[in-house]
């Protein structure tokens, strides 16, 4: 029983995912002033249906959230509201709050209320006004379901009172007595569900909760038309529901309620003053049976099973009114009572239909593993082609003979295949983008600076890991470059720029890699003082000469910060050599471009993919390695004067007069003892970013190619200086190196004397 | 002999242990059938830098790095044949695979659970700690091998 309820609650925490995301596109359009009425709705939608499965889950604290966001938003949808600059910033905050909570949810963290408080208050004043507003207009708002309840008074046991909630917005509420509460008129609806409401996924027990919310309700089901159970057909609908509602809502409201299945069901509301009332139908809240409870019927919608008209009774009033409540129910009644007038009918059902049908995207989850099972195998495929085209080669067959045609077609389909099964990891890297304006957002809230983030080629797809592991850098990087990067609006003003500064974040192919941008409009760097907090913490030598490029670089430093005082964003310490190490372990590159008072530019370059590398097949003792492309700075034939003696046990490489120390890679990696003459010798320069260098000898170089990765760690474990393995076109495995990791654990040792103890280390 | 022990053992349900049994160095060895994945001849393994010396290398098997143990080497024993030769059995502990290097693979044994022995402590024998029971057919003494103890340590490192 556990394990499905896990599966479905994980699955439930993905569909939040992808609604915050639409959320968040939503309102990016609502700041860039783009919205239309559509964008609301979807808006709406999003936080809808997060709340309704947290409901089904029980997540009180999150329903709580959503519910109130919700309801401001039903307010800008009524037009009520106008969406301005300040509101669409609150709903940017509330959209934060929101996934701050469904990941505190799907984590199991603590709810911390202060957190919240101040966001809720301010929701809660918007929804407060909108209530005073309304009181003018319309009769008592039906606030007065939960003072039914307080005072226990009425019919029903009314809803009961909400201990665990914030106290709500209105301080109409109190105003709003129970004295109105035998004159409510009442209105009885009938809800007869077709086949096709269950088909599209939806389920009455949510609908039923939306009525509830406007007021006292009782829900009894008939089911007449229900065959006996050898006839029954379990993907009909057979079930309807008599509803009787105590409220001041008008019917419109309790349509309102049921628009989403528009067209899905046939549905009669009549109204009646409570005082000309027929003879009600009984309340069945006490013969409710208990077992469907909501969280059994919640699961069963979120594992989109078609909800099938129940045989037994159990389903058919999962509402009783005994149930906790767990939303508020005065603010969606006075929401609701709003305008109901107001809306056209005609465009709520097209909005309907259109969520009726909500199929934003047709995709399919699939396990990340399955998927690098994938890879591995077209990796395979890869491997096989080159090993059967050379064995064709090796026959003599003649060029235009039929096997060598085919092979060649072969060839292209591989090809293809290896590309489309690399774009299955591949994701834009949108969500990460989205992650970065909200960092943008908080920062700029700390530091008190307007910014605007502009984000660019969001749609350009980058490799799932690589997308996950940027976040961290990222973040880093758009922290400084609001804490840093960009001046304070009077400075802005002073130098005649406007006072919102401006962080570009850009993504883009760029031959074979991608490259993403992260500029701010800000003053640039500060040379000289970089220069000198260089000097002050003894990270150079003062007397180094610099150019604007090397100063730019002491950035990278570790232990290099700017920042005077430790702000509460950055400046602790940990800094872009953290962002550089990290950018390097996904095989990337970072760089920096500052122009003095018009900002600076931040570029890293990525692989497309983890899985393949770029790299340069050498031979060395008679064993056969990759290089990484992207770490040789250059390959070079030693002449006899190039290399110097330096220790008793090590030599240096004369390159264009720097001296560069000398490894030898068969000596290093134990493959052989060092030469006696390195003379002639090929050596690649290869270079790590901060600057340090290593000559490497190797016997010779065979070729230059993608190799597929395979890693080492899972079946062997860490190889020292070795970065993973992978298959070469003979069938053979070739080591692919970790040049940082050879370099960093180098010995040096080039001397065949005295050598043989260090290097077996 | 296994058809024997086959028709005395259905009826009172003795558990019994499936081996397979090898050559090593002239010695018998033997590993639980279960963990077998398969049997190949032996390739030319590409070697690991600083790796231990039973440790031969890494192979393709199908796509999958393999590492290969040199099973004399790791028991301490002289590798005399021809390399050539050998054979690779594929074997695989909880999650990690890998491949031992033996001389030949000699049969498949059904040993009843009552018939195995518990190998005596003997402190000068190093090699004492990779055998886990001890079991006697056709008076060749066949030692099985316990794999857990055979497979290099894992060195787990923060990826």
């Amino acid at each position: 029983m556990s394990d499905p309820m896990a599966e479905i609650r994980a699955s439930f925490f993905i569909e939040c995912e992808e609604l915050l995301e639409s959320l968040q596109d939503s309102l990016e359009l609502m700041d860039s002033g783009e919205a239309d009425d559509e964008t609301v709705n979807v808006m709406f939608r999003a936080v809808h249906s997060i709340k309704g499965g947290a409901g089904a889950f029980g997540l009180d604290e999150l329903v709580a959230f959503a519910h109130k966001f919700e309801t401001v938003m039903d307010m800008v949808r009524n037009g009520d509201l106008t969406p301005d600059h300040e509101l669409v910033k609150l709903f940017f905050v509330c959209g934060d709050k929101l996934s701050d909570l469904v990941r505190q949810a799907r984590d199991g963290e603590e709810y911390d209320p202060t957190q919240y408080a101040d966001t809720l208050a301010k929701l809660d004043a918007l929804i407060g006004e909108d209530e005073s507003d309304e009181e003018e207009i319309d009769f008592q708002p039906a606030a007065l379901s939960l003072e039914l309840g307080g005072e226990g008074e009425g019919t029903a046991p009314g809803l009961p009172d909400l201990p665990g909630l914030p106290p709500l917005g209105g301080d109409d509420g109190a105003d709003a007595d129970a004295a109105a509460a035998s004159q409510e008129p009442v209105l009885h609806i009938r809800f007869t569900p077709e086949t096709a409401l269950y088909a599209s996924g939806n389920e009455p027990l949510y609908l039923f909760r939306a009525v509830r919310d406007l007021g006292d309700l009782t829900v009894r089901c008939i089911e007449d038309k229900l065959p006996p159970l050898e006839a029954l057909d379990p993907e009909k609908a057979f079930l309807s529901w008599e509803l009787t509602l105590l409220s001041g809502e008008g019917e419109a409201a309790v349509r309102e309620a049921f628009d989403f299945v528009d067209g899905l069901c046939e549905l009669t509301v009549t109204e009646q003053t409570a005082a000309g009332g027929d003879s009600q139908p009984d309340p069945v809240e006490t013969a409710a049976p208990s077992t469907g409870s909501p969280d059994k019927s919640g699961a069963d919608t979120s594992a989109e099973l078609p909800t099938p008209a129940a045989p037994s009774g159990t389903r058919a009033a999962p509402i009783d009114t005994a149930e906790p409540a767990e939303k508020p129910a005065a603010p969606p009644a006075d929401k609701k009572a709003g305008k109901p007038q107001a809306k056209s009918a005609g465009s709520k059902s097209t909005g309907a239909k259109k969520s009726a049908a909500a199929t934003p995207r047709a995709t399919v989850r699939v396990d990340l593993d399955r998927i690098d099972r994938l890879v591995n195998l077209v990796g395979e495929i890869v491997i096989n082609q080159a090993m059967l085209s050379q064995s064709v080669e090796e026959a003599g067959l003649p060029p235009n003979s039929p096997v060598r045609t085919g092979l060649d077609e072969f060839l292209q389909l591989t090809r293809d295949i290896q590309e489309s099964v690399m774009m299955i990891r591949a994701q834009p890297v949108k969500s990460l983008f989205q992650r970065m304006a909200r960092i943008v957002r908080e920062a700029s809230a700390a530091v008190g600076k307007e910014v605007r983030l502009i984000t660019e080629g969001e749609n350009t797809e980058i490799d799932k890991t690589v997308i996950e592991r940027l976040a961290d850098p990222l973040t880093h990087m758009i922290r400084n470059a609001v804490d840093h990067g960009l001046e304070s609006a009077e400075e802005r003003l002073a130098v005649g720029k406007c006072a919102e500064g401006i962080i570009t974040l850009n993504a883009s192919h760029r031959s074979g890699r991608v490259v993403i941008e992260i500029s701010d409009d800000g003053a640039g760097i500060n040379r000289e003082r970089v220069h000198q907090i260089a000097i002050d913490k003894g990270l150079i030598d003062p007397d180094l000469q610099l150019s604007d490029s090397d100063i730019d670089n002491l950035l990278f430093l570790p232990g290099f910060s700017t920042a005077s005082e430790v702000s509460n964003l950055s400046g602790r310490g940990v800094g872009m050599d953290v962002v550089r190490s990290a950018i390097q372990a996904l095989g990337g590159r970072i760089s920096i471009a500052s122009t003095a008072g018009k900002g600076t530019t931040f570029s890293i370059s990525l692989p497309l993919t983890l899985a393949v590398l770029d790299g340069m097949i050498v031979r060395v003792a008679g064993e056969t390695l990759v290089v990484p492309l992207n770490v040789i700075q250059e390959t070079l034939a030693l002449g006899p004067d190039d290399i110097r003696p330096f220790g008793p046990d090590t030599h240096v490489v004369n390159i264009r007069n720097t001296f560069v120390p000398l490894l030898d890679l068969g000596a290093e990696l134990g493959y052989r003892e060092p030469l006696v003459d390195y003379a002639n010798s090929v050596i690649l320069l290869i270079a790590q970013d901060d600057g340090e260098r290593a000559a490497v000898v190797v016997d010779s170089i065979e070729d230059q190619r993608q190799v597929v990765i395979k890693g080492l760690q899972d079946s062997y474990g860490h190889v020292p200086g070795i970065a993973a393995a992978t298959i070469l076109g003979d069938g053979q495995i070739a080591l692919i190196l970790d040049p940082l990791d050879l370099i960093s654990e180098a010995s040096g040792c080039t001397r065949p004397q005295s050598s043989s103890e260090l290097t077996a280390g | 002999m296994t058809e024997e022990l086959n028709e005395t053992a259905a009826p009172v349900e003795v558990e019994e242990k499936e081996l397979l049994s090898f050559l090593v160095s002239g010695q018998d060895y033997s590993v639980d059938i279960m963990s077998v994945r398969e049997i190949r001849s032996g390739a030319s393994a590409t070697s690991l830098p600083h790796s231990p010396d039973y440790v031969r290398g890494v192979i393709n098997l199908r796509g999958t790095v393999l590492p290969i143990i040199d099973l004399a080497k790791r028991l301490g024993m002289e590798a005399d044949l021809d390399e050539s030769r050998n054979v690779i059995i594929v074997v695989a502990v909880e999650d990690r695979t890998f491949g031992l290097m033996v001389d030949a693979v000699s049969d498949i044994l059904s040993i009843p659970e009552h018939e195995m022995q518990t190998p005596p402590e003997m402190r000068a024998d190093v090699e004492h700690n990779f055998v886990s029971a001890l079991t006697i057919v056709k008076d060749r003494m066949i030692r099985v091998l316990d794999l857990n103890a055979v497979m290099p340590p894992s060195r787990e490192e923060a990826a």
